[in-house]
């Protein structure tokens, strides 16, 4: 009979993430005891608090990653063989924080509101009714969505660094449940909310049972959940070669709905409308770089040796992904929905820099790596998205947030000044030059056509001049165009949503000029480990 | 005082000087920013007469400056002049200030600080388009210039402006996407070849396969026609022309423009040598199509501003032909057609915008008879005119001829279809100037005041340099021939020397037989 060991858990590398989860637990605690009015600066400092201390961790056990191989990779493996805590991982985990503050910068906005917040004042009252009209006069405010935050943060953090499918399965959950619940909580306009968040739960759960359902194939192929045995099986070539295709495709699925890619992207403009702007900004930035970690992971380790079957698979979803995205956002005439689509397109625009994997000894020295280029995209992307949605927030008329075109016409010359910097994010998005979005997009079409997808790069292009169109409309119609009728006026936010917003700026302005530090950052990251 | 980075100041002047333009404060009066502005462009142009004067003619690739910039992409802040940067470096400097001086009142109903700061902006990028000696960096900047270009355009001048911003930039990103494969696909053959690189030097060490070449000179052909125009890819211009102010016009068109066939002679041929060649019949038929297509429908226009931006499409065509054209005098004259073609159609823009301001209307059909009123006017736009169809003795005509021998050289159709262009030339614009300057004086036009003195001080520097240029093209000429003389050699070219029948007359005899 086997004895039993004691598992060990390398609290020295995984601090960070228990840090995450255990101030959502203590938001729990405080949501339960304190008084109500007491609640939100409470919870808003933990939060915040929190994360800057994950992210401080983060920062300390990166600098501390033992190498291997001579450097290709660095990390350890923890929790007995359920985590990787790699150069990946963590340059990832730096990432979500980041934005993870951003959002939680955007959701303690109460200025925007007249000293309210953008949530719902009681999520259970059903609109229109008597309940949610006390709910308002009272002035309520649901402050569990710093909790709820910090669950999804904590997932996303778990996301990318499982090394097994049942840790991914998990980590999956743990993001997607409190986003689904934060989607629905919305102040103004609640039936949409609701119903954005009634559509992403299911399609959610869908998603998840095909990804569980992956799982048992894969399993079924391998005998092994995790990704270094189903590596070693995949490369031995184990029968039934159908199992693992099967498996692999419907893994796939789970994972390109959370990125957002075609034809799982049908919850995207949905769900990005209808969830609160602030939840919007966090999500589009933090679930995207979560996704792409964990997809990254999951083909690079556990289906790296056979990525003849991949590939293919993903050449297709990137063109369509990237096409999609850029024609469906020509004909949007609300300012979230085209975002929403335009991070569709941006989804095919990282994929083309996923399937550019090449095996090391095709690379030359010095030459840009795909990993690296995915994860400065998701940096670039992160940085445009939530100061884009930031700005978004702002724009308002007598209904709250005013996200149709036409409010939005000749906003250029009514406030410069914010209309100038969501030109700017625009700029950045369109892959202007110096601003970060042209160099994400530089790196991302080099690795594909390093790895000889001209193809994908093609159509890579064509959409870069269709996203340009409509970018630029846009602009064209903020800066050159006269309001008609009501138009929406800039509301001055406090300096959470400022610093949010400035930070953006700064970044996508920095990195698009001197992209060279934070390139090497990401190249230094290393490979995975298996 | 030797490694001073002169190129680096000159683009950084203009630089800085267009956000303290436009940030100056409003209440110290609106004249300041213009001032300003103006200060800045020469004290740029000072600084380019400087560089002039340092310049080494005939010694390659001068003032050079290296700095890693993107070591991850193998990018590098380089920067260097050579006989052809030099030519199109002191257009630009030559030419913003005039434009600036020339565009005083233009931008007064919308906000004037943003015009002159725009432009500034434009002229710092378009000067680092022409420093740059790494692709990447030619890539940035190049369309980075199209930032200010689309706020010049969709900002100030007419009604419809908006839209044609919105196509202006469409096509020209369009083209610049396509670049960004290029330069892309530049990449991945260097870092295939060793270490990644974008350095003009170590890329034209790059030993690239007949494929590849072809296809990066697609790519980056497509780029510069559009920019340039050619046909079929030109019709942003006339709309562009037409609802832009004549200022913008000519940053457009006299600087903007020309990075398409300076891309031309220092990527296409300078990278791409042998593909070049292959692509010379498909390029020398577009070329003539633009020059013939671009006079005949310029003759069709009644609007004034439409009538040249479509002049320059010819022209365009007659510089592309002579690059094309693979021999020494076709070189030559395309970069001194560059720089006429910059002068000429910058006075006609500037002088067809006073015309504009007086008569309050761009359509030629309701001009008319305006030469007794404004006989200065007058005077100078014929000039302008004239040199523009390319009149012995103005400027225009000694780059026009030198392609024109090329192209017969080439091949005699070639340069029969290009003469064709000289005629209609004529005709466009002796047509014109007939209809708007000739006939009797409408009662309307009556005691509208001539040129002033500052419209006067901005376009007198150009007929001047129209008329020296034109009987001493020396200068010129020397600066851009050890250009020329290099990309011949590495296209492999040499110029066939001249067949003289007396040498042998019975083989030549023989061949009839």
């Amino acid at each position: 009979m086997n004895e039993f060991v004691k598992p060990t858990i390398e609290y020295a590398e995984l601090w960070p993430i228990l840090v995450v989860f255990g101030v959502a637990c203590l938001g729990v605690v405080l949501e339960a005891f304190l008084p109500r009015g007491r609640r939100y600066l409470a919870q808003s400092t933990l939060a915040v608090v929190g994360l800057a201390v994950a992210l401080g961790g983060t920062i300390y056990v990166a600098l501390d990653l033992h190498k291997l191989g001579g450097g290709v990779a660095r990390g350890l493996i923890a929790a007995e063989g359920t985590i990787v805590v790699d150069g990946p991982t963590v340059y990832l985990w730096g990432l979500i924080l980041v934005f993870a503050i951003g959002g939680v910068l955007l959701f303690a906005e109460r200025r925007l509101e007249g000293g309210l917040s953008a949530f719902a004042g009681q999520a259970a009252a059903l609109p229109g009714t008597e309940a949610e009209r006390q709910a308002s006069t009272q002035g309520l405010d649901h402050t569990e969505v710093y909790p709820l935050l910090m669950f999804a943060v904590g997932g996303m953090m778990l996301f990318p660094a499982a090394n097994d499918l049942l840790t991914m399965f998990v980590a999956l959950e743990v993001l997607s449940l409190p986003l689904y619940l934060l989607s629905g909580l919305a102040r103004r306009r609640r039936l949409l909310s609701q119903e954005a968040a009634l559509k992403y739960f299911l399609l959610g759960a869908f998603s998840s049972g095909f990804f569980l359902y992956g799982v048992a194939l894969v399993y079924g192929f391998a005998g092994s959940m995790q990704f270094s045995d189903i590596n070693e099986a995949v490369r031995n070539d184990a029968a039934n070669q159908s199992l693992l295709l099967i498996g692999m495709g419907m893994l796939a699925v789970g994972l390109l709905f959370k990125v957002g890619a075609a034809p799982f992207q049908a919850w995207t403009p949905d769900v990005y409308q209808g969830a609160p702007t602030a939840v919007t900004a966090f999500m589009a930035a933090c679930t995207k770089i979560a996704a792409f970690g964990a997809l990254l992971r999951l083909f690079y380790v556990a289906f790296g040796s056979d990525r003849w079957s991949w590939q293919p698979m993903l050449w297709v979803i990137a063109i369509l992904t990237m096409l999609l995205g850029a024609v469906l956002a020509v004909v949007q005439t609300d300012v979230k929905r085209m975002l929403a689509y335009s991070s569709v397109a941006h989804t095919g625009f990282l994929l083309t820099g996923v399937l550019g994997v090449q095996s090391a000894a095709q690379l030359t020295n010095g030459q840009i790596t795909s990993m690296q280029s995915v994860l400065f995209y998701l940096t670039t992307y992160g940085f445009a998205m939530v100061g884009g949605f930031a700005v978004v927030t702002l724009v308002r008329d007598s209904g709250g947030e005013a996200t149709s075109f036409a409010r939005w016409a000749g906003l250029g010359k009514r406030s410069p000044l914010v209309a100038g910097v969501f030109a700017f994010f625009l700029l950045s998005m369109a892959g202007i030059p110096l601003t970060a979005g042209f160099v994400g997009k530089w790196a991302v079409f080099t690795v594909a056509l390093a790895a000889g997808a001209w193809p994908v790069v093609i159509v890579a292009i064509v959409s870069s001049i269709i996203a340009v169109y409509f970018y630029v409309r846009l602009i064209l119609l903020m800066f050159f165009t006269d309001g008609e009728g009501e138009v929406a006026s800039v509301t001055t936010p406090s300096l959470l949503t400022s610093a949010t917003i400035a930070v953006g700026v700064v970044a996508t302005l920095v990195l698009g000029v001197v992209p060279g530090p934070v390139l090497d950052l990401a190249g230094r990251a290393g490979e995975f480990i298996r | 005082m030797n490694d001073f980075p002169w190129l680096t100041v000159l683009i950084l002047v203009p630089l800085v000087g267009a956000p303290v333009v436009a940030f100056v404060p409003k209440r110290l009066g609106s004249a300041l920013p213009k001032q300003l502005a103006v200060a800045v462009s020469v004290l740029t142009l000072a600084i380019g007469v400087a560089i002039a004067a340092r310049y080494d003619v005939g010694n390659g690739m001068q003032l050079t400056e290296t700095h890693k910039w993107i070591d991850a992409f193998g990018v590098n802040y380089a920067l260097g002049v050579d006989g052809l940067g030099l030519l199109m470096i002191l257009l630009t400097v030559a030419l913003v200030p005039i434009v600036l001086i020339g565009s005083w009142t233009e931008a007064d109903d919308g906000n004037p600080a943003a015009f002159f700061a725009w432009a500034l902006a434009l002229e710092a990028f378009s000067l680092a388009v022409f420093a740059a000696t790494d692709v990447f960096l030619f890539y940035v900047v190049f369309e980075a210039t199209l930032v200010p270009a689309y706020f010049l355009i969709g900002g100030f001048g007419r009604e419809g402006r908006a839209f044609a911003a919105l196509k202006f930039l469409m096509f020209q990103l369009g083209g610049g996407l396509v670049l960004l494969a290029g330069v892309i696909g530049l990449y991945v053959v260097s870092a295939q070849q060793g270490s990644p690189s974008y350095l003009l030097t170590d890329l034209a060490q790059l030993q690239l396969g007949t494929g590849a070449e072809r296809w990066l000179f697609v790519a980056f052909f497509v780029a510069f026609a559009v920019k340039a125009p050619l046909f079929p890819l030109h019709t942003w211009l006339a709309d562009t022309t037409e609802n832009a102010t004549p200022g913008t016009s000519v940053l457009l068109v006299c600087v903007l423009d020309k990075i398409g066939t300076f891309g031309m002679l220092r990527f296409c041929l300078g990278l791409f040598p042998e593909a070049s060649q292959w692509a010379t019949p498909v390029v020398v038929t577009l070329a003539l199509i633009s020059i013939v297509y671009g006079a005949l429908i310029a003759i069709g226009q009644d609007d004034v501003l439409r009538l040249i931006g479509l002049t320059s499409l010819s022209h365009f065509g007659f510089i592309t032909l002579g690059i094309f054209a693979f021999s020494s005098q076709g070189g030559s004259g395309a970069i001194l057609y560059m720089v006429n073609h910059g002068i000429g159609t910058a006075a006609l823009f500037l002088l067809a915008g006073y015309l504009i301001r007086r008569r309050g209307t761009t359509l030629i059909s309701q001009m008319g008879g305006l030469e007794q009123v404004m006989p200065v006017l007058a005077g100078l736009f014929l000039i302008a005119g004239l040199a523009t169809l390319g009149l012995p003795g103005l400027s225009p005509f000694v780059s026009e001829i030198l392609v024109l021998i090329a192209a017969f050289d080439y091949h005699w159709w070639v340069g029969a279809v290009a003469v064709s262009g000289v005629v209609l030339a004529a005709i466009y614009v002796l047509w014109m100037y007939q209809r708007v300057m000739t006939g009797p004086t409408p009662p309307d036009a009556v005691g509208t005041r001539d040129l002033g003195r500052r419209e006067l001080a901005a376009v007198a520097p150009l007929m001047l340099a129209l008329v020296v240029l034109g009987f001493y093209p020396r200068p010129l000429l020397a600066v851009a021939n050890p250009t020329v003389d290099s990309l011949m050699e590495r296209v492999g070219v040499s110029d066939v020397p001249p067949a003289v029948p007396a040498a042998d007359p019975g083989s030549a005899e023989e061949g009839h037989q």
